[in-house]
C-alpha cells in the first residue's frame, strides 16, 4: 500500500529521517512510536507530501508519490493532527464535508454523508449538523475531527498524535472507538504517538523508532516479548509485559524442574520426596519423560492404608498446557477446572515444567 | 442659540459639504482597502518585505496632515486630487498592518490542517485565512475611517472641500458658529462610520467566531 524506499530527510544540518525503509500493508494499523525528534511525524507526514523526501522514493500503492500531484494526492488521504483544528467558521457540517465540498461532490452527496458519518462517530446530525466547533468537547471535536478525515472514504488514513490532547478518560473512549471503527472499516492507517500504552492497544504493527531510523518493527506482542534492542525495551518499559497476562508466556514464569517421581514407586517414598523438596504435590512421569499424571500430598494421606505405589492413586487425565501458551491461558484452566497445578509439556508430551499458584502470585504479584 | 444657528440658515450648505467630506473620505479610505489588504497578505506571504512595507507606511502617519498637504502643491497642485491620495496614505498603515496581524494570527495548525486536507494555497487563504482574519481586517479599516473623516477636515485647505471648509471659513472671520456647523457633523459622521462599519464587522464576522 505505502512503502518508502531508502528516504532520507534532512532540515538543515539536521537529519530528522535517516535513510528509511518501511511498508506499510492495506488494512493495516500501523503505529510510528518514538522519542520527540526521532521522526515519526516526518515520515508521516511525507506521505501526503506535506514534507518532501530529501532523497528516496516514497510509492502509494505502487505508484511514486512524488509524481501525484500533492493536491489530490492530500484528498485522496485522510488527515487528523493533535490540534484537532477543525475551522471555527465552518459549521460542524462544513468541517465534515469539506474534503467533499473540495472534490466538488454535488451538495445532496454531501450532505448524506455528512450525516451517514455523524452516525458513524455517534453523534446524531439531529442535534450536532449546524453546530460549531466552540460549542463541542474536546472529544467531541475530536470526533468530528475522524470523521472528517473519512469523508472522501479514503483508503489511507494519516493520524498525528489524534488524542494527545484530549483527557486521559476521553483518550480510552476514543481510542475505543477507532478500534471498533477499524474493525468495520478496514483502512490503511498510520498512527503517531509516543505514549506506548496507546500504541500496544490500537496497532496491528509498530515501529519504533529514534534518530531518524526504525529500531523495530514488529507486532505489539512480538515486542514485548523480544524487544530487539536495548533502546526498544527500555523504550516500552521492561515492566509493561507483566500488566498483560495474555503476553507472558507460561515457559517464562514455570517452575523450570518440577518435582516428580515414576509410577511404580511407593507412597512412602512420595511423602520423602515432598517433605525433601518442600512441595505438596508430585509430577508422575515415565522413564522418558512424559507425563503420566499427578498426585498430591493430601491424595497420599488419605490413601495410605489401602494402596501401595502411586499408579494406583494418581489423577490421570489432568489438564496441561503447552509451553507455547499464555499465562492467560493458564488462569482461565484454573479458574473452570478448580485446580491449583498446571503442568507444562513440549510438543512430545514431555513434562518440561509447572505452574503453580504461587508461581503465578509471585508473578502477578510483580506488577503491583 | 446663536452658535448652532448656521445649522437653521444653511442646511444646504452643510449637507453638500458633508456629502464631498463623505465622498472623500470613501474615495480614500476604498483605494487604501483595495491596495492594503492584498498587499498585507503579500507580506505575510514574503514576510522579509512586511517590516519595510510597514516602515514606509507608518512614515507617511508621521507627517503633519497640513504639512504633508502643502508639500504636494507644486506636484499636484491643489483641489481633490492631490488630497485624496494622501488621505489614502493615511489609511493605509492600519489596514496592511491589520491584514498582516489577522492572517498572521490565524493558528497554523488550521493552515496545517487545510493544506493537508488538500486545499490549494488560495483556497487556504479564501477559506481558512480570511474568514478568520475578517474582524481584525475590518478593525483596521473602522480605524482608518474614524482617523481619515478627522483629517478630511484639513483637506479643505488644499480646496477639496469637504466640512473642513465651513470650519477654515470660520476661523477666518471670526465666526464660532461656522466652525461648529463644520465641526459637529464632522464628529458626528465619524461616530456613525464607526458603528456602521462595526455593524458590517459583525455581520461579515462567520457564526461561530462571533463573540456573544
Amino acid at each position: 500500500m505505502i512503502y518508502f524506499e531508502k528516504v532520507t530527510k534532512e532540515f538543515e544540518a539536521f537529519t530528522a529521517v535517516d535513510n528509511l525503509n518501511l511498508s506499510f500493508n492495506a488494512g493495516e494499523l500501523v503505529v510510528l512510536i518514538g522519542p520527540s525528534g526521532c521522526g515519526k511525524t516526518t515520515t508521516l507526514r511525507m506521505i501526503n507530501r506535506l514534507i518532501e523526501p530529501t532523497k528516496g522514493v516514497i510509492y502509494i500503492n505502487g505508484t511514486d508519490s512524488s509524481k501525484i500531484d500533492p493536491v489530490e494526492l492530500r484528498r485522496s488521504i485522510g488527515y487528523v493532527i493533535q490540534q484537532i483544528a477543525l475551522f471555527p467558521h465552518m459549521n460542524i457540517a462544513q468541517n465534515i464535508g469539506l474534503v467533499p465540498y473540495l472534490k466538488n461532490w454535488p451538495e445532496e452527496k454531501r450532505k448524506r454523508r455528512v450525516e451517514e458519518l455523524l452516525e458513524l462517530v455517534g453523534m446524531p446530525a439531529s442535534e450536532f449538523y449546524y453546530r460549531y466547533p466552540h460549542e463541542l468537547s474536546g472529544g467531541q471535536q475530536q470526533r468530528i475531527g475522524v470523521a472528517r478525515a473519512l469523508a472522501a472514504d479514503p483508503e489511507i488514513i494519516l493520524m498525528d498524535e489524534p488524542f494527545g490532547a484530549v483527557d486521559p478518560i476521553t483518550r480510552e473512549v476514543l481510542q475505543e472507538e477507532l478500534i471498533k471503527l477499524q474493525d468495520e472499516l478496514h483502512k490503511t492507517i498510520i498512527f503517531v504517538t509516543h505514549d506506548i500504552d496507546e500504541a500496544l492497544k490500537l496497532a496491528d504493527r509498530i515501529a519504533v523508532m529514534k534518530n531518524g531510523k526504525v529500531l523495530q518493527y514488529d507486532s505489539p506482542e512480538q515486542l514485548l516479548r523480544n524487544p530487539g534492542h536495548g533502546f526498544v525495551e527500555e523504550f516500552i518499559g521492561r515492566n509493561r509485559l507483566l500488566n498483560r497476562p495474555e503476553l507472558i508466556r507460561v515457559e517464562d514464569i514455570m517452575i523450570k524442574k518440577p518435582v516428580t517421581i515414576w509410577p511404580e514407586r511407593t507412597l512412602t517414598q512420595a511423602l520423602e520426596q515432598m517433605r525433601q523438596h518442600k512441595v505438596d504435590s508430585l509430577m508422575v512421569i515415565d522413564r522418558s519423560g512424559k507425563l503420566l499424571g499427578l498426585t498430591t500430598a493430601r491424595d497420599v494421606h488419605r490413601n495410605l492404608d489401602d494402596a501401595e505405589k502411586i499408579s494406583e492413586i494418581m489423577r490421570a487425565n489432568i489438564n496441561y498446557v503447552s509451553n507455547d501458551a499464555n499465562v492467560s491461558q493458564v488462569l482461565s484452566i484454573m479458574a473452570r477446572e478448580q485446580v491449583g497445578y498446571v503442568p507444562v509439556l513440549d510438543k512430545n508430551d514431555k513434562l518440561i515444567g509447572l505452574v503453580t499458584r504461587s508461581s503465578l502470585v509471585n508473578v502477578l504479584g510483580q506488577r503491583i | 442659540m446663536k452658535l448652532f444657528s448656521y445649522f437653521v440658515e444653511r442646511p444646504d450648505v452643510i449637507f453638500s459639504l458633508l456629502l464631498e467630506h463623505l465622498q472623500l473620505t470613501g474615495t480614500a479610505v476604498s483605494l487604501a482597502i483595495i491596495l492594503g489588504v492584498p498587499l498585507g497578505i503579500a507580506i505575510t506571504r514574503y514576510r522579509r518585505f512586511a517590516n519595510p512595507t510597514m516602515g514606509i507606511a507608518s512614515i507617511f502617519q508621521t507627517i503633519p496632515s497640513i504639512a504633508f498637504f502643502g508639500i504636494l502643491i507644486p506636484f499636484m497642485g491643489i483641489g481633490r486630487k492631490p488630497a485624496v491620495l494622501v488621505l489614502f496614505l493615511y489609511a493605509l498603515l492600519p489596514i496592511i498592518k491589520n491584514t498582516y496581524t489577522g492572517i498572521r494570527g490565524v493558528s497554523p495548525f488550521m493552515i496545517d490542517a487545510g493544506r493537508g486536507m488538500g486545499m490549494t494555497n488560495m483556497q487556504i487563504l479564501r477559506m481558512v485565512e480570511l474568514p478568520q482574519a475578517l474582524s481584525v481586517i475590518m478593525a483596521g479599516v473602522r480605524v482608518a475611517t474614524v482617523i481619515n473623516i478627522g483629517t478630511t477636515t484639513i483637506a479643505a485647505y488644499i480646496g477639496a472641500g469637504g466640512l473642513g471648509q465651513l470650519i477654515f471659513t470660520g476661523i477666518q472671520m471670526v465666526r464660532n458658529e461656522m466652525i461648529i456647523a463644520g465641526a459637529v457633523p464632522a464628529a458626528l459622521l465619524a461616530l456613525l462610520a464607526d458603528r456602521v462599519l462595526g455593524y458590517i464587522e459583525y455581520r461579515l464576522t462567520p457564526k461561530g467566531l462571533r463573540k456573544k
